[in-house]
């Protein structure tokens, strides 16, 4: 068991050139170089990983559940807001 | 039902291969023997890890040994008597405690890594070199940040730590055939993890000729009871 202490961060892993790092979990680590290497060995063992970032999870500012309806619920009524008013020219093809 | 033992030949090729191996595979089967016991989940799995480096590395020398003896890889690591394993005394030592376990992996580590970058006149050896050098670099990566950790930590883990180095000292004389290299890398280490460096002194060996300690004969009892009570058995 981690000492109660042991710092926890967040770990994003890139999985290929060109895609952004996505959230893969959280490690124990008491400092950053050992979070690193956590995050490797936690999660980088199926080749899943190019680059990782690790970040002290006390640094993520979280927006607050409760928060809900006055942050998310307002744009479900916003359907201009998605581009599905445009016809795409099939020489474009994947957008 | 016993499984008779086998004796590969004693020509120096088929001994420099079988002790580069025999070292992966002791150390390997040391390591995981980490598993459900580490200190903490992240440690459980990155000592795994380095067990799996090990044992591939050792896979792939068998491999390249056996090309010289005809054995199976699973007939050299099975069905060898303790006298017929060369691997270095280091590996085969306890585990101890967790300073024990991540001081001997650096140690050993450092030595490994030194090898595979000095290269091999044997082609069989420079490929399995090829691959290893990456996974030994980051066996060192990982022991060396711990041992920095351990000894400039508390007060217990630099007694543990200390307590280590000097138990392992005396084994390190085996590892490298280049002492000072393999200071030159360690020293800098035990520097910054403000631990005393031992003074050279009579080292331990005869592991390159089978001499081993008794801890060699309980681990190969453990390993290799399953394969020798039932031959050719499969998962």
């Amino acid at each position: 068991m981690p000492e109660p202490t042991t710092t926890l961060w967040e770990v994003f892993i890139r999985a290929r050139n060109g895609l952004s790092h996505r959230h893969a979990g959280s490690v124990h680590a008491a400092d950053a170089e050992m979070a690193l290497q956590a995050a490797r060995d936690v999660y980088t063992r199926r080749g899943e990983g190019l680059s990782i970032w690790v970040v002290p999870s006390a640094a993520i500012v979280a927006s607050d559940p409760s928060d809900k309806d006055s942050l998310f619920e307002p744009t479900g009524s916003k359907i201009y807001r998605h581009p599905t008013f445009y016809e795409v020219p099939e020489d474009v093809g994947n957008m | 039902m016993a499984t008779t033992s086998i004796f590969p030949g004693e020509s120096p090729d088929i001994q420099t291969r079988l002790a580069l191996a025999d070292d992966a595979l002791i150390l390997g089967h040391r390591t995981s023997e980490w598993t459900g016991h580490a200190p903490l989940l992240e440690e459980e799995l990155a000592l795994a890890n380095i067990a799996l480096d090990l044992i591939g590395q050792a896979r792939a020398l068998y491999q390249a040994a056996g090309e010289l003896t005809g054995h199976s890889e699973d007939e050299l690591a099975f069905l060898r008597d303790p006298a017929a394993f060369r691997n270095a005394l280091i590996v085969e030592l306890p585990n101890g405690d967790f300073a024990f376990t991540i001081a001997r992996l650096f140690f050993v580590s450092v030595a490994s890594d030194r090898r595979w970058r000095a290269g091999f006149d044997d082609p069989a050896l420079s490929a399995v070199a090829e691959k290893a050098m990456k996974e030994t670099a980051y066996h060192i990566r990982h022991a060396a940040e711990w041992l920095i950790r351990l000894g400039d930590g508390t007060g217990e883990s630099h007694r543990r730590a200390q307590e280590a180095v000097d138990a392992l000292w005396p084994y390190t004389g085996e590892i490298t055939d280049n002492r000072a290299a393999w200071l030159q890398a360690v020293a800098p280490v035990l520097i910054r993890a403000t631990l005393q460096q031992p003074k050279d002194s009579w080292m331990q060996s005869g592991g390159r000729d089978g001499r081993h300690t008794e801890h060699l004969g309980h681990l190969l009892a453990e390993m290799q009871i399953l394969p020798r009570t039932f031959p050719g058995a499969r998962w």
